[in-house]
């Protein structure tokens, strides 16, 4: 059964996981019987009864109430016990409780922005602790977003205007996907986010220098992971293709025009700003549509993009 | 075969030439008021309309061979997946059965010479084409990348056609509402004399059910899409929140529609093979009433469980499980048909021809796709698989599944009737059999996809799940090689004399004991039912009035 369950379905790290499978499941044995039951009724009344001569008679028999009855009742009263099966794994999913940590997610075209108890914010990367009950409190700034986490079973849509809850004990610690479930435009599919489950002291190192990887990288790396893990990507090519956003490619030392007609020299300083207050300088030709990144980025981070950039030449 | 049950002047009456024939030209095609010719005009539509939709699915699944760009950009993508969804929801599902097959048969099968009200038959024609051409016109504006659910404040926010595409569903809609008050009138009013309630074929019963779908749900749709207009337009707020409005109220609108829609997308294709089962088996339907009745309790219970497609969109915990509850209600009805079906087939007379073999695959494809319905209306298991490849994988088992192979079968059966002419069955069983594989080797995979976590309408994917995505875009070569097989021997049979006797398939309802082709006024006469539709009694029982009304 294991292998079964492993080839459906994701590994589970959340205590929701044994509801929903166990459903899941049952359900997928009753469509695979139903499935070779009717199969089997239906060839076989195919090679028993196959037509050998335009004279055959048949008899003529209009119902059977007994049969009927059976037939009837046997799915409801399957039915039934799926819906009770199904309604208590989301009542166990609906109501967090008391003592859980609360994280607020904000869905934007096309990141996920994740704000901590102390105020910290992080683009795309979550980190929550082990065995603890965490409640996400979601909300999207522009259209609706979906924060799906396969390997805990769940999913709650990010509206924009409105606030809605979803809440799990992560039971393994682990890196898990998180994809966006709503379609939202051209970066939907790249609107991927990643929970970091951690034990606990790895939670407190984070919350205090923010994660391994990102104390220890080389800064060029790191600008790299930056770019990517930050919806930098999302707008900006590294190879010259026009996006929502310039190119980063070739940019450095050179002079951008922006759309006051003023010439700007790409160097840190302009970098850093165009991080921090987008909105300063926008190149001629492109929306005002990037986002700040003030507080989402640690000063490692935004040095490591500097570098990186540098080195696309 | 037919053993004349029915003669109501035939035979001894002028003969007349077919209705193909006469009148000629293509103005006379244009400006009919006859049934029949405006049956088989919605059906080269529709088909013309599968076809486009289909060269986008093929761009789809090509687009999916790899998990990063492959021919095409994420703009494109997503353009190509909604014109695919609209185009084969409002332009191909939806009037494909009742308004392509319906049209040209449920007159025949009730004995009538034509529908209540003709010309309006003509105007819901017109009134399709119209909205057609709009949806194509979006092309031209940009397209339009909204997927096929047009869902708020992504719908009234993003640019391209998507007012004109709106409009276009708005203006289908009241070709959708014709039809339906049509078939109304016409089963009220019009069957033969001797033809109760209960001896009316089942598929006048599931275009009964469709009907009342179609004009009780279709004006919601259509006052939901001018509200975007609205919304695009004139700027009113009304789902967008940055306008003050609420982007979750246009869900429930639209799913009120569109929940009924999916059973009338699958009502007519059950109708269908209600008719074709018993006449390849040669015996009469197993549990007719209880066939009708699930069908008028389909269409009516499934006004009440829109919300299903909401459950992760912030509803309450009360309103989730009332809307789930009810949703399983569906689910026996439906069982309770396929059961009926494979009980009319036991100690039958099995003929396997095209439409039965493609009868057989509707029979093992919708009770996939009923049963993972299961899934997705249980609670905890569809705030898994909402919004993933499960639920792809499950409406395309009832609607390309069922409804389009529902629609296959139903061609095949009646293709004789409508032209006189037969196609090369032997082809028509191979074909059968690769539209079966292919389609299964297509969807199958999507439900594990699903169930694994990938979530529907992404352009890139984790390169994880790309095994079975290559094995889902192979399975559309074979779907497409079945069905241009079919094109390739249905289009043949024109090159075949027009040869068929009344009664090819030896059926007992009314259509059968006139010729194939038709003459224009579809009997000599009014025919007088004198046995059930479904009695394959050597010697018939009578029911009904039996003396020749004139
Ligand atoms: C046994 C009967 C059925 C049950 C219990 C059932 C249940 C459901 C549920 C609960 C959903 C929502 C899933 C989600 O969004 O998470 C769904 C989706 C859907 N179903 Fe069914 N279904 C049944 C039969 C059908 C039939 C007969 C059709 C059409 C012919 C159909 C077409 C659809 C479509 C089009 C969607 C998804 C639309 C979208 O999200 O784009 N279903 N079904
Ligand atoms: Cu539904």
């Amino acid at each position: 059964m294991n292998w079964f369950r492993d080839f459906l379905l994701p590994r589970g790290a959340s205590t929701l996981v044994g509801e929903t499978d166990g459903l899941f499941l049952f359900i997928t044995l009753l469509t695979v019987f139903f499935f070779f039951f009717n199969g089997a009724l239906i060839l076989y009344a195919v090679k028993r009864w196959r037509r050998r001569s335009e004279k055959e008679v048949t008899p003529h028999i209009t119902h059977d109430t007994r049969l009927e009855l059976v037939w009837s009742l046997i799915p409801l009263v399957v039915v039934m016990l799926i819906f009770f099966w199904g309604f208590r794994g989301y009542v166990k999913a609906w109501v967090a409780p008391n003592e859980s940590m609360e994280i607020i997610v904000t869905g934007k075209k096309w990141v996920w922005e994740f704000e901590y108890p102390d105020g910290t914010r992080t683009l795309n990367d979550l980190h929550v602790p082990v065995n603890q009950p965490v409640k996400l409190v979601l909300t999207a700034e522009d259209v609706i977003h979906s924060f799906y986490i396969p390997e805990f079973r769940l999913k709650r849509d990010a509206i924009p205007g409105r606030y809605t809850e979803l809440w799990f004990t992560a039971t393994k610690p682990g890196i898990y996907q998180v994809f966006c479930a709503e379609y939202c435009g051209k970066g939907h599919s790249d609107m991927l986010a990643r929970i970091f489950v951690d034990t606990p002291e790895q939670y407190e190192t984070f919350l205090r220098e923010g994660d391994e990887q990102v104390r220890k990288m080389p800064l060029k790396e790191l600008g790299r992971l930056v770019w990517e893990n930050k919806g930098c990507a999302t707008c900006h090519s590294l190879d010259g293709t026009r996006g929502q956003g310039p190119s980063w490619k070739g940019i450095w030392g050179h002079k951008q025009r922006g759309a006051d007609g003023k010439e700007y020299q790409v160097d840190a300083d302009y970098i850093r700003q165009s991080i921090l207050a987008p909105q300063a300088v926008v190149v001629e030709g492109y929306q005002p549509i990037m986002p700040t990144y003030q507080g989402l980025l640690r000063e490692r981070e935004i040095l490591g993009v500097i570098e990186f950039i540098k080195d696309l030449q | 075969m037919s053993e004349g049950v029915l003669h109501a002047g035939a035979g001894h009456a002028v003969q007349h030439a077919d209705y193909l024939e006469e009148p000629r030209g293509l103005w006379s095609w244009l400006t009919t008021v006859d049934h029949k010719r405006i049956g088989l005009m919605y059906m080269w539509s529709v088909l013309f309309f599968f076809l486009v939709g289909g060269i986008f699915a093929l761009l789809i699944r090509l687009e999916l061979l790899t998990p990063r760009q492959t021919v095409m950009d994420a703009e494109t993508y997503n353009r190509v997946f909604t014109l695919h969804g609209a185009i084969m929801t409002f332009l191909v599902i939806i009037p494909a059965i009742p308004a392509a097959l319906g049209n040209f048969a449920l007159p025949l099968l009730i004995g009538a010479r034509d529908v209540a009200f003709p010309r309006l038959n003509l105007a819901s024609l017109y009134i399709y084409w119209t909205g057609a051409a709009m949806a194509v016109a979006t092309l031209a504006l940009g397209g339009v990348d909204t997927g096929w659910t047009f869902y708020t404040p992504y719908s009234t926010t993003t640019g391209g056609g998507v007012s004109l595409m709106v409009l276009a569903a708005f203006v289908l809609g009241f070709s959708s509402i014709f039809t339906g008050v049509n078939f109304i009138a016409t089963i009220h009013k019009l069957r033969a004399p001797g033809m109760g309630w209960f001896e009316m074929p089942l598929f006048a019963w599931g275009m009964y059910a469709t009907a009342i779908i179609q004009i009780l749900a279709t004006p919601v749709l259509g006052i939901t899409l001018l509200l975007i207009v609205m919304e695009r337009v004139l700027g009113v707020g009304i789902f967008d929140p940055q306008l003050g409005g609420d982007p979750v109220l246009f869900q429930h609108f639209f799913w009120f529609y569109s929940h009924p829609a999916v059973y009338i997308m699958i009502l007519p294709a059950m109708a269908v093979i209600s008719e074709v089962i018993p006449t390849f088996s040669k015996k009469t339907i197993f549990g007719y009433k209880a066939i009708a009745f699930s069908s008028v309790a389909i269409a009516l219970l499934g006004f009440l469980v829109w919300a299903h497609h909401m459950f992760v969109a912030g509803m309450s915990l009360f309103a989730g499980a009332i809307f789930s509850f009810l949703t399983f209600f569906i689910a026996v009805p439906s069982a309770i048909k396929v059961f009926n079906w494979i009980a009319t087939m036991w100690r039958g007379s099995i003929a396997l021809e095209a439409p039965m073999l493609h009868a057989i695959s509707f029979l093992l494809i919708f009770t996939i796709g009923g049963l993972t319905g299961l899934f997705l209306a249980a609670l905890s298991t569809d705030v898994h698989l909402h919004d993933t490849y499960f639920v792809v994988a499950h409406f395309h088992y009832v609607m390309a599944g069922s409804n389009l192979i529902a629609l296959l079968a139903g061609m095949h059966y009646w293709w004789p009737k409508m032209f006189g002419r037969m196609y090369n069955r032997r082809l028509a069983a191979i074909a059968s059999a690769i539209i079966f594989v292919g389609f299964n080797l297509t969807f199958l995979p999507q439900f594990v996809l699903g169930s694994r976590g990938m979530p529907r309408r992404y352009f890139n994917y984790l390169p994880q799940f790309q095994d079975l995505h290559v094995v889902s875009t192979v399975g559309s070569w074979v779907l497409a090689a079945g069905l241009f097989l079919t094109a390739a021997y249905l289009l043949a049979s024109f090159r075949q004399p027009k040869g068929m006797p009344a009664n090819p398939w030896g059926g007992r309802t009314l259509e059968w004991e006139t010729p194939s082709p038709p003459t224009t006024h579809n009997f000599e006469g009014q025919p007088v039912l004198q046995h059930g539709p479904y009695d394959y009694r050597p010697e018939p029982a009578p029911v009904g009035v039996k003396e020749m009304a004139h």
